[in-house]
């Protein structure tokens, strides 16, 4: 079906609306690829086959209109640990890690006779949480962006115009002028979310002014940091989101084509961009002549082969254009000469989603969420020693101890916590004392980090900020283009010294020169990804440099981490003298005499610890 | 227009387009690997930074000019970076400078000597890549490469070939022919452009003076040196004297000291090329066909037409070079003494030109295992040699070339340059040889550094259309808008260097804009002190006609099907 004026997609919005009533339940399998990895496609597959068995299934692609039960594929429900998910509504029940065995119980108890399934709810401190809402995971959470993500079919271009879908881009066509949107987004002060913050709407604006007729508009999907998928789980579980912002991006700036440039490590977000690209050409609402407005608009998806590096803007247009993605010198800026040497409006997928929404609602409603500079909300992507990991969404402003105690959960295994790395291997690290600090784009510059795309990574008190730092550093030094020497040799020299420290053989001039290289890095990059490189070891250096310093005057590690500085002894109260351990010893290290403490030699312990766990008296320990 | 102010120096600008050239114009040589005027800003060194009042860093190179703006250039933080990023480069840099051939001219080295790099803080380069020295030309050696990625420009934005390119990321990246290829498995046409701009010896030209060494002491050998027009107006700069001296009488004095036997000019076969290639081009002029005719003295550009533009076989002049034409011609003239004197004739060509190796070594300039041209070196090479033996050249009294070859015309002196064989085609077809000819065709638009002139003269009554591109790129674009019909010529002349021959990847460096423009014009006095200006008025060319060459003007034309001299070789 096409959509060819803004009166037929109001008819199409009510008309899907509709259907989608007739789905008195809906069971929402999250199809995001961690869940998808859990197995919930065969969930998916198995649920739908019972449901049908039964008869009670509606599909709105058929435009079925007769009431029954609605299955679907959604996009990622954020709560990661505990998938595979399931929402069933209008109960708003979450099921956790369910498996296909339990396929049948929720069929028969909660589709067919309308009760829980106790078992597979979240349980928190012997409270069972019944509705997904109430869940202090998605409590202090205010999804926005994530608003359809885990609520509808990510594969449903109808869904979509069902729940006000492509609104918005009816509105700019048939009530705005180009410039009027320009200024909405302006007004709104959304700012980038690709990490530098920059306002979007000021980046369209320079993108008008340019006198060239052809313009373009890149939406960069090369989520690159470790432990970040906010934009993966937007693409995946809400593509046409992306992909109305995108057009609304094109109508603001008189732009008629868009590429959405995609890290190949996101097979299932290519596939339901695809998918939806062709959907939204099919509906008219993508292509020539969008809802008869004169104005045409088209996307292509391109897939980055996985370079960190293609993040950045100038390396980004560069592989688009099949070159080598290598930043290059500016000015010029991309919105003077981008993608193709044409002004380009370049934004990330997170800033075009929250672009529908602004249309709809306003700037002002948009700057009374989160601080009136930082406006908005911003998905984080939470990893690492917390108990609660997966995709979270609060208002910009909201305090790291909400988000990690009340959101994520806490620390796991109840360790303490020590610190979090926040915007990648760009970022820095937080430690308690920012707890209390509100997360958005200033504060956290001022404290030497940066919101970066939003992975937050959280470390507890078994972690050693010199491994943390040693791991990111290598993730850069692999990542660098090796275009600028700072990054390319200076990183690489980092690299060596921190591999240096671990081993137990670094030395205080080691960290003199690791802080001279970060400073030479930081000033003299070329790009942003080149001058925030040395960014991990300046803030573990900052906040843990006691840590440092252990490994390099007392060749401890603190939290024993650092294999190489750990020493295996044996305690003598505890040692009877059994003689296991010299025999399992492969280097002969361990001798005594038969009914007495044995000892080791230091200097000849490859420090394998079989002799560890040889031991009945848990006599022998690490330090 | 504006003012900048450069360590507190007010600094006017006008249309430079960064502060790097605003601040050298302040007398201040800031230090880069990696900026080139010609070709596109890159950035990647790092070296040219500046610091701004606030403290804040930039690249000079990227930074356009604002008025009012104040810059920094050796404030202590920026002397660390440098001194730092030189560390950084010389850790991951091949050391063994005694023995690299850019011991001495090393951008590296000059500058690691110029900050004071005196302790290296880092470990030593692990790994050793290994050497490509697969091409006739050019030797390319990874370990001494800095990434400046100015041989990849150069080879793409200057010569449109793109045989060079990065690979790898991170630490590991590398300057490397497409698929690792080794380079004469490439589309590299041998011009050595890329080697004038390596500031490290990462590529250098391939050194065949041993052959030519083993050759002097051998006294069954009868070596005889052709010495191309642009080597004479460049080679005393390696010795101190200024771009465009013309030394060609101490250049013969050095290759007799050297020990060759005969001193030869390559401007005698520049003057062959103008005959035969004059008369080619008025017979297919009158024949409407095969035009535009393209000329084929430049070893480089043939190449390139080989490879990019294969359909353009039949418009190239089936000339040789006159590199060819006189090694066709030396091998004839001694054939018959060698076999009375019971010696081998050994041809050396002395070119300011790296694809002059590739040239000599193709397989038609072969006769039954005989070379045309046995060796060909460098003007670089050269140098060499004469610091090798010793020689002062600034102190040597200059002396005539042999005969009967030593004697060219101006217009074959003038095919140094960009131009230079059109002006002496020209100079040949125009039926007026009075000297206010001359001064009239010097003015028709053939002179001059622009990589791409065009012209239209009036030849008995009709109407010439030519065009002198230098630079394979500008040579490119221009086949292009002729084969889209937007252009249309009679005549075209290439050269794969930009200005021609003086600027050769083979001449002592750099290459600037400014020292090629002075080398031209120690090729146009050199022209204008000659007695014979027109290539049909050398004695020694009307005498080879009327001798050596008689019957045997396929000595001096490429074997094809469309040439009906082939056949008069072979009989």
């Amino acid at each position: 079906m096409t959509i060819a004026t803004i009166e037929q997609l109001h008819q199409a919005s009510e008309k899907y609306g509709a259907l989608l009533d007739m789905q008195h339940k809906k069971v929402l399998v999250c199809a995001g690829t961690g869940c998808v990895a859990g197995g919930s496609i065969e969930i998916y597959n198995r649920i739908k086959e019972l449901i049908s068995e039964k008869g009670l299934l509606t599909e709105i692609e058929l435009e079925e209109e007769k009431p029954g039960i609605g299955i679907k594929k959604s996009g990622c429900h954020g709560f990661c640990e505990m998938g595979p998910l399931i929402r069933i509504e209008p109960y708003n029940y979450l099921y956790l890690k369910v498996k296909i065995e339990d396929c049948e119980e929720i069929v028969e108890t909660t589709l067919i006779k309308g009760q829980p399934v106790a078992r597979l709810m979240y349980n928190w401190q012997n409270k069972v949480y019944e509705t997904q809402e109430e869940i202090p995971f998605y409590k202090k959470q205010t999804r926005l962006v994530l608003g359809n993500c885990g609520h509808i079919d990510a594969e449903s271009i109808r869904e979509y115009i069902a729940n006000d879908g492509y609104k918005a881009l009816g509105k700019c066509i048939l009530e705005m002028e180009p410039e009027q949107v320009c200024k909405t987004i302006s007004d709104s002060n959304l700012r980038g979310r690709g990490g530098g913050g920059y306002p979007a709407g000021r980046k369209w604006a320079q993108v008008v002014a340019q006198s060239s007729d052809i313009k373009y508009v890149v939406c960069n999907g090369d989520e690159g940091d470790p432990g970040a998928f906010m934009d993966r789980s937007v693409m995946e579980g809400d593509p046409h989101r992306v992909i109305e912002g995108m057009i609304i991006a094109g109508f603001a700036t008189k732009s008629h084509q868009g590429y959405i440039y995609v890290r190949a490590e996101y097979p299932l977000a290519v596939e339901r961009l695809k998918a939806a690209i062709t959907q939204a050409r099919q509906y008219g609402l993508l292509g020539d002549n969008i809802l008869n407005s004169g104005f045409s608009f088209d996307i292509k998806v391109n897939q980055g082969a996985g370079a960190f590096v293609c993040g950045e803007g100038s390396a980004l247009t560069a592989s688009i254009e099949g070159e080598r993605g290598m930043p290059r010198v500016k000015p010029p800026r991309t919105v003077e000469a981008g993608l193709w040497a044409k002004p380009t409006v370049l934004n990330n997928v997170e800033t075009f989603a929250n672009v529908p929404q602004i249309i709809i609602n306003g700037s002002e409603w948009y700057k009374s969420i989160g601080p009136e500079k930082s406006p908005g909300t911003k998905a984080f992507a939470i990893t690492g020693n917390v108990n609660n990991t997966g995709l979270i969404e609060v208002p910009m402003g909201t305090t790291l101890r909400e988000v990690l105690f009340d959101i994520g959960g806490g620390i796991k295994n109840d360790r303490r916590f020590k610190a979090v790395q926040i915007g990648g291997p760009s970022g820095g690290c937080l430690t308690e004392e920012h707890l209390d600090l509100a997360l958005d784009f200033d504060s956290l510059k001022k404290v030497g980090a940066m919101i970066g795309s939003g992975g937050l990574v959280v470390m507890d008190e078994d972690t050693c900020m010199v491994e943390v730092a040693r791991f990111f550093m290598n993730f850069t030094q692999n990542e660098s283009c090796g275009k600028c020497v700072p990054c390319r040799e200076g990183t690489k020299r980092m690299l060596e010294i921190l591999e240096k420290i671990v081993a137990g053989k670094g030395t205080v001039e080691d960290l003199e020169l690791l802080e001279d290289l970060a400073d030479t890095i930081t000033e003299t990059a070329l790009c942003g990804l080149g001058k925030t490189a040395a960014s991990p070891v300046i803030s573990t250096l900052k906040f843990f440099r006691d840590e440092y310093l252990a490994h390099i005057v007392d060749k401890k590690c603190p939290t024993k981490n650092c294999k190489a500085l750990n020493s295996i002894e044996i305690d003598k109260t505890l040692c009877k003298g059994c003689s296991k351990c010299s025999r399992v010893c492969p280097v002969g290290a361990i001798t005594g005499k038969i009914k007495e403490p044995f000892s080791i030699d230091q200097n000849k312990c490859i420090k394998c610890e079989a002799c560890l766990d040889s031991c009945p008296f848990a006599a022998i320990r690490e330090v | 227009m504006g003012q900048m102010l450069v360590d507190g120096q007010r600094i006017e600008f006008s249309d430079e387009k960064n502060i790097l050239q605003v601040i050298r114009k302040a007398g201040i040589e800031l230090p880069t690997f990696c900026y080139h005027s010609e070709l596109s800003i890159y950035g990647a060194c790092r070296m040219c930074v500046v610091e701004d009042k606030w403290g804040g860093i930039s690249a000079s190179c990227s930074t356009p000019p604002k008025n009012g703006m104040e810059v920094y250039t050796n404030t202590p933080k920026l002397q660390k970076h440098r001194k730092m990023i030189l560390e950084l480069l010389l850790s991951a840099h091949d050391r063994d400078c005694t023995s690299c051939e850019k011991n001495g001219r090393c951008k590296l080295q000059e500058l690691a000597i110029r900050f004071g790099i005196k302790n290296i803080r880092f470990g030593e380069r692990e790994e050793n890549l290994p050497i490509d020295d697969s091409s006739c030309a050019i030797v390319r050696n990874p370990n001494k490469c800095i990434m400046c990625g100015d041989c990849v420009r150069m080879c793409e934005e200057v010569q449109g070939i793109g045989a060079l390119g990065f690979a790898y990321r991170g630490s590991n990246i590398q300057v490397v022919p497409a698929f690792k290829k080794k380079l004469k498995d490439v589309d590299c046409v041998n011009c050595g452009q890329c080697r004038t701009v390596c500031p490290t010896g990462a590529l250098i030209i391939r050194n065949d003076t041993a052959k030519v060494w083993k050759d002097l002491n051998n006294k069954k050998k009868r070596v005889v040196a052709q010495i191309a027009p642009a080597v004479r107006v460049s080679i005393g700069e390696e010795f101190g004297m200024a771009p465009g001296e013309i030394t060609i009488g101490k250049i013969a004095a050095a290759l007799r000291k050297l020990g060759f036997d005969e001193v030869y000019d390559t401007g005698i076969a520049a003057d062959l090329t103008v005959i035969e290639e004059s008369k080619e081009f008025i017979e297919r002029l009158e024949k409407g066909e095969r035009l535009p005719l393209f000329t084929s003295c430049c070893p480089g550009w043939v190449r390139y037409a080989e490879l990019k533009f294969p359909e353009l076989k039949d418009n190239i002049s089936t000339c040789r070079s006159p590199q060819q034409m006189f090694g066709a011609v030396i091998k004839e003239h001694y054939k018959k003494s060698d076999a009375e004197d019971g010696r081998e004739t050994i041809s050396v060509a002395i070119m300011p030109c790296t694809a002059k190796k590739y040239e000599a070594g193709r397989e038609e300039y072969s006769n039954n295992g005989v070379k045309d041209v046995d060796v060909v070196i460098t003007t670089q090479e050269l140098c060499l040699m004469i610091k090798q033996a010793g020689i002062m050249f600034g102190r040597l009294e200059e002396e005539a070339l042999d005969m009967p070859f030593g004697l060219a015309s101006g217009a074959g002196i003038i095919f140094g340059v960009s131009g230079g064989v059109s002006e002496a085609v020209l100079r040949r077809c125009y039926s007026q040889k009075t000297s206010s000819t001359l001064k009239e065709i010097s003015f028709v638009g053939v002179r001059g550094m622009d990589g791409i002139k065009e012209t239209v003269v009036n030849i008995n009554g009709k109407e010439i259309k030519m065009a002198i591109v230098s630079g394979l790129k500008n040579a490119g674009e221009l086949i292009k808008a002729i084969q889209k019909g937007e252009k249309n010529y009679d005549f075209v002349e290439v050269m794969a260097c930009p200005g021609g021959c003086i600027a050769g990847a083979g001449q002592p460096l750099p290459s600037s804009k400014s020292v090629t423009r002075q080398r031209a014009g120690g090729i146009y006095k050199a022209d204008s002190s000659s007695q014979i200006k027109r290539s049909e008025e050398n004695p020694m060319v009307i005498a080879l006609y009327n001798g050596l060459l008689k019957g045997k003007h396929g000595l001096l034309h490429n074997h094809c099907a469309c040439n009906s001299h082939s056949n008069e070789k072979e009989s």
